[in-house]
């Protein structure tokens, strides 16, 4: 029975039914702001609750997407409402429904003012997100795709800090400027192809040189999600001015995005323009691993450091998927899955001892660990998966990602690892910094211990980041058919790289 | 029933761990050491099944990391180069789980202090035990990590946490060597599995492999990389700068883990690297001479140093190169000879140092001790039956392994091994004479601290002396137990598959039939050496002092550690903050920003004011404006159309 639901579209849309209730909330500021928050949390719960028959009735053995609904939009135009699940989207969808009741949690005591259209700004950012890896269709695609923008532009640019604007419109500048590209990329495989049925393209021919122009159109877009150097320098502001939350599900799934997109779109779609393309993304991946891990090694604000080591974590991800391997693939999925978890993890961390100083100031801080020593374990553990701790999902990750590039070439496995030496030497900085030493200011004395709803933030992200570093064919199981499938095709394109193997 | 041997301490860790949430120390310690104990007791059985016996087993746990052709399982792998490291392993760290209920009975934290040595123990034993070299990663990490809590122990010292996060980074930069070593040894065998590795080794003696745009001899490429990890954990010349520093650490921290266990990590991986690594000659002789070198030039600073720990720690720096230049002359047995009596002699010998340090109210400066053997009879035993066998005098421990490897190299008859025999007795000298000035030092003259101090000094209690007697025992008897076991008659047999030595690589054979000279003469430089220390410190005390003034510049060189840590600032931690600043201020501000999103927005902004002005809301310059507009719309129209 439970076959036959449209349990893709319930997932999707869950979050915008629950808006509805937040409208209905009437009553004074408190009782509003209260009630909103139980509504936001139970809702985003409830859709994970829902989400997880996809984990649990996925056959990770099949070929082809999943749990697909078609539905009649725009009949006779080749443009449908289509949606579905591989091992590539599958994890995705259940980081953003995991990550989203955590962020609303993490928000609870955070955000005072306008509480209810927070909240909505969440809700509707999940179905967003959601919606955007689940579609099957490129119109329905794009549209959530940039649908995502909306939410957290407001996000950033009213519960963000004192340069929130700034940041706001960075951000949505230069994302935008991505879609367009895309947007006009769309239209010509739409003309092309007749169709926007992402599986249907999928098995189109491009023509070689309209490949070059759709792969620079994409990358144009996905670079910026991602984000690639050189153009990452809206991420560390969007994320220093963000709420502790927003930072959270910037760096969780949004950042995920670019990576999912490259996946669906590039590889598949382009085969010849990405194998042409693939050393221009590695120079530019190693340069964001070496210039912005050194970039965050002279940062004075948490949040940025944390921001500037995404950008260096998702440059082993570029690195990774245009291996073209399956280790360099699947590890590529893997650091997404695991900086979702820990990257999430660590913007939480700052935010806790935020909401006690209210600063950002490394300097401001020293010798926490004495007066919150459980805080310390947990950011010590998170500190270290960042790291790539062996035994944590940030090394399995890393690790593969490695292996996939010294097959590309030893140049750029060398290059990719020194992230290994730079990665450990700014985060433990950072840790020692803030939380060794003796305490100089009475601030930090007088800091509180940690609250339950910390730990319950805390927990089930450690648990999770610790089980893929010891069992992470938890993970690897789900996508490897999904990653062969991907190889196929590349490998019946003819690529060079493919045949050389 | 072996796995419980590599389990019961990480039990052991959880537990205390949770214990130190709640302030119960001694449940803690209890714990820990029955685990501990427990895990010793198992080790003896296995060492018996599996040394003894000859039954080597391996015990399959699951998967881990499987893509595509990679595959590391978790798996636990015992034959005797495991069970000699596990006896080793689980017996130092017994002992000095013991001794730290005295040491460390006035701390706040000794739960957290328990559990993080027995997190340390898995790790290690994890390392030891693995089947691939991925899980071998796992434990190396995982030992860098339980060594970085424990020199942070006391985290609000400035100093200890620097020098947590100083051997952190830089076993790091080995690390990124043992990383790209494993991803050459897929590469090249297509497995991370030591038994594929091994079995392959031989067939692909001659291949050459793409590193960096040369084409190398592929196992000579993987072997050096490996090499470099091995280098950053086990403190090798160039990766060497952070071990001094750890003695920030506790002592039974030093003594555990930066004297008999962490730091053997790189010889225990060179050793089981045997099979492949007999096919790398040049990456052999790189070992030799990495070994040999940092034998000599740890004893030069050791000669020099007044911190009664850094003294040891130079000391095992320097006892470590040993271990490598024997490895590197395919002298394995004797590398692992070495590294079990030394982990029992060093090990008393830190104990013994922070037993002194205990009963001096926690004076480390061998400059304000002095006079007090009568007042601590058993440390100061323990201290000199430590420094016996350090030096190899006849019949302790160090005489077999030290001497074993000294003829090891002089019978290899080769370049770099000759080098290693020169330099490695060259040591031997200074490594008597800093022991000796040391026990000298500590012990001897007159007091030199403080009336309050000497009034405080106490033997440790007997929690604290136990341990070091059992150490002791090693001491003394571990060289002439082992000796026919692992270097002597019984040494193929005792070995088994676990250690592969070409045929043609006969130093370990030959080693048995060397001239007497080359016998006698190590021991012959101990004991100069001790005459030496002797006279410098304990008859004609003003000789050192002048012999500094008269050696100024080669004396300020070793007395500061040949200026590595001075040299690795300037040339690259505050280079790297620099830079860092630079990209950020002029890359990603000035140059991204300024002609990206800023510099655009700016622009824009002027245009539109620029615009903006022409807009001025007079009728007449509009005007004026349009008919500007005609004249050149009908001039342009005139010389396009009608001139033709």
């Amino acid at each position: 029975m439970i076959d036959n639901w449209p349990i893709l579209s319930i997932v999707t849309f869950m979050p915008l039914a629950g808006v509805l209730f937040l409208l209905m909330i009437r009553g004074d500021e408190i009782t509003v702001a209260q009630n909103s928050r139980y509504v936001a949390l139970w809702v985003s719960s409830f859709t994970f609750l829902v989400s997880l028959p996809l984990l649990i009735a996925f056959d990770s053995a099949a070929v082809g997407y999943q749990f697909q609904e078609k539905g009649n939009w725009l009949a006779g135009t080749g443009i449908g409402y289509h949606m579905g699940v591989d091992g590539i989207s599958m994890p995705f969808v259940m980081l953003s429904t995991f990550l989203m009741p955590l962020s609303i949690l993490a928000s609870w005591k955070a955000i005072t003012h306008r509480v209810r259209e927070y909240m909505i700004a969440f809700l509707v950012l999940e179905t967003m997100m959601v919606g955007m890896f689940v579609s099957l269709d490129m119109l329905m695609f794009y549209l959530f795709f940039e649908a995502v923008l909306i939410p957290m532009f407001l996000i950033i640019g009213v519960w963000g800090g004192p340069r929130r604007v700034y940041a706001a419109f960075k951000f949505f500048l230069y994302t935008l400027f991505g879609s367009v590209l895309m947007l006009i990329c769309m239209l010509a495989m739409y003309i092309d192809a007749g169709t926007t049925n992402i599986p249907g393209i999928t098995t189109h021919q491009f023509a070689d040189s309209m490949q070059t122009w759709l792969f620079l159109g994409f990358l144009a877009s996905f670079a910026v999600k991602v984000p690639m150097w050189p153009v990452h320098t809206w991420l560390p502001d969007a994320h220093v001015e963000a709420p502790t939350a927003g930072s959270m599900i910037l760096a969780g799934v949004l950042l995920k995005m670019g990576g999912y997109g490259f996946l669906r779109f590039s590889l598949p779609m382009f085969p010849l323009a990405s194998e042409f393309f693939a050393p221009l993304i590695f120079t530019l991946s190693i340069i964001a691993v070496i210039y912005t891990s050194l970039v965050a090694l002279a940062q004075s604000d948490m949040k940025k450091m944390i921001a500037y080591s995404s950008v260096a974590h998702m440059g082993f991800v570029t690195i990774g998927i245009f291996t073209m391997t399956e280790q360099g693939i699947a590890g590529a999925m893997f650091q997404m899955i695991s900086h979702g978890l820990v990257s999430a993890a660590l913007f939480f961390s700052v935010g806790v001892v935020y909401d006690r100083l209210h600063t950002r100031e490394i300097s401001a801080y020293g010798g926490v660990a004495t007066v919150m020593p459980r805080y310390a374990v947990f950011f010590m553990f998170m500190m270290l998966a960042s790291v790539g701790l062996p035994g944590t999902s940030g090394f399995v990750g890393e690790m593969l990602v490695l292996v996939g590039a010294w097959h590309a070439s030893s140049w750029v496995a060398f290059f990719t690892a020194t992230g290994l030496v730079l990665g450990a030497t700014y985060m433990l900085w950072l840790y020692r910094r803030v939380m060794f030493g003796a305490i100089i200011s009475d601030e930090v004395k007088a800091m509180e211990p940690m609250h339950v709803r910390e730990y319950s933030i805390f927990l089930p992200l450690s648990a999770l980041v610790l089980l893929f570093g010891v069992y992470p064919m938890a993970v690897l199981d789900v996508m490897s058919v999904s990653i062969q499938f991907v190889l196929d095709g590349l490998s019946a394109s003819g690529l060079s790289i493919l045949a050389a193997k | 029933m072996y796995a419980l041997i590599v389990f019961l301490p990480l039990f052991g860790a959880l537990i205390a761990g949770f214990l130190s949430l709640y302030q119960r120390d001694r449940a803690a310690e209890v714990i820990t050491i029955s685990g501990l104990l427990l895990s010793l007791s198992l080790s003896l059985i296995a060492f018996a099944n599996v040394g003894i016996g000859g039954v080597p087993e391996t015990v399959n746990l699951g998967r881990w990391i499987s893509s595509g052709g990679f595959v590391a399982n978790w798996s636990l792998r015992f034959d005797t180069l495991t069970v000699v490291m596990l006896i080793v392993v689980t017996g130092v760290s017994s002992m000095v789980h013991i001794y730290s209920v005295g040491y460390m009975s006035h701390d706040i934290a000794r739960a957290r202090f328990m559990s993080y040595l027995s997190l340390f123990t898995f790790a290690m034993l994890m390392l030891v035990t693995a089947d691939n070299l991925v899980q071998m990663f796992f434990g190396w990490e995982g030992v860098g990590v339980a060594s970085y809590l424990l020199i942070g122990f006391w985290y609000k010292k400035e100093s200890a946490h620097a020098a947590a996060m100083k051997a952190f980074v830089v076993n790091r930069v080995g690390d990124f060597g043992f990383a790209l070593g494993i991803l050459a040894v897929y590469a090249l065998f297509g497995s991370i599995q030591f038994d594929d590795i091994f079995a392959q080794s031989s067939s692909f003696a001659a291949t050459n492999l793409n590193f960096l745009g040369y084409n190398l001899p592929a196992l000579e490429v993987a072997g050096i990389l490996l090499f470099i990890g091995a280098m950053g954990k086990s403190a090798q010349l160039g990766l060497h700068t952070w071990l001094p520093d750890a003695m920030e650490g506790p002592t039974p921290v030093s003594a555990l883990i930066h004297a008999a266990t962490m730091v053997t990590a790189g010889v225990f991986m060179i050793c089981r690297l045997s099979p492949m690594l007999e096919y790398a000659p040049f990456a052999l002789d790189v070992i030799t001479v990495i070994g040999a070198l940092t034998a000599i030039f740890a004893a030069t600073i050791g000669m020099t140093q007044f911190d009664i720990k850094r003294v040891i720690a130079y000391s095992t720096c320097s006892q470590l190169g040993y271990m490598f230049f024997a490895a590197g002359v395919s002298a394995y047995p004797a590398a692992m000879f070495h590294l079990t009596t030394h982990a029992f002699f060093k090990a008393l010998l830190f104990l013994g140092a922070g037993s002194v340090i205990h009963a001096m109210s926690d004076e480390q400066d061998l400059r304000n001790m002095g006079g007090i053997w009568k007042k601590v009879p058993v440390t100061y035993v323990m201290m000199w039956i430590g420094s016996l066998a350090l030096a190899g005098f006849p019949f302790f421990a160090g005489y077999y392994s030290k001497d074993m490897i000294l003829e090891a190299a002089y019978a290899a008859h080769s370049v770099p091994a000759s080098i290693a025999f020169w330099l490695g007795c060259a040591a031997a000298f200074l490594t008597a004479f800093y022991s000796w000035r040391l026990l000298i030092m500590a012990f001897h003259g007159v007091p030199r601290a403080s009336a309050e101090t000497m009034a405080h000094v106490h033997e440790s209690p007997r929690v604290m002396t136990l341990p070091l007697l059992a150490l002791a025992v090693g001491a003394v008897f571990a060289g002439w137990l082992g000796y026919e076991l692992f270097v002597g008659t019984d040494m193929k047999q005792f070995w088994g598959e676990s250690i592969f030595i070409l045929p043609t690589n006969t130093a370990m054979e030959n080693a048995h039939h060397v001239p007497a000279w080359v016998k006698t003469l190590p021991v012959v430089l101990a004991a100069a050496g001790v005459g030496f220390a002797v006279l410098f410190y304990g008859l004609m005390t003003s000789i050192p002092a002048k012999i500094a003034a008269l050696l100024r510049p080669l004396y300020l060189l070793f007395f500061n550690k040949w200026y590595f840590d001075e040299l690795y600032d300037a040339v690259f931690v505050r280079p790297a903050v620099r830079i860092g600043t630079f990209l950020w201020q002029r890359g990603d501000q000035d140059t991204i920003d300024g002609f990206g999103p800023d510099g655009i927005s700016v622009f824009v902004y002027r245009l539109s004011g620029v615009l903006s002005r022409i807009q001025t809301g007079f009728l007449f310059h509009y005007a004026f404006a349009m008919l500007i507009g005609v004249v050149v719309m009908v001039t342009w129209y005139y010389f396009r159309f009608m001139r033709a």
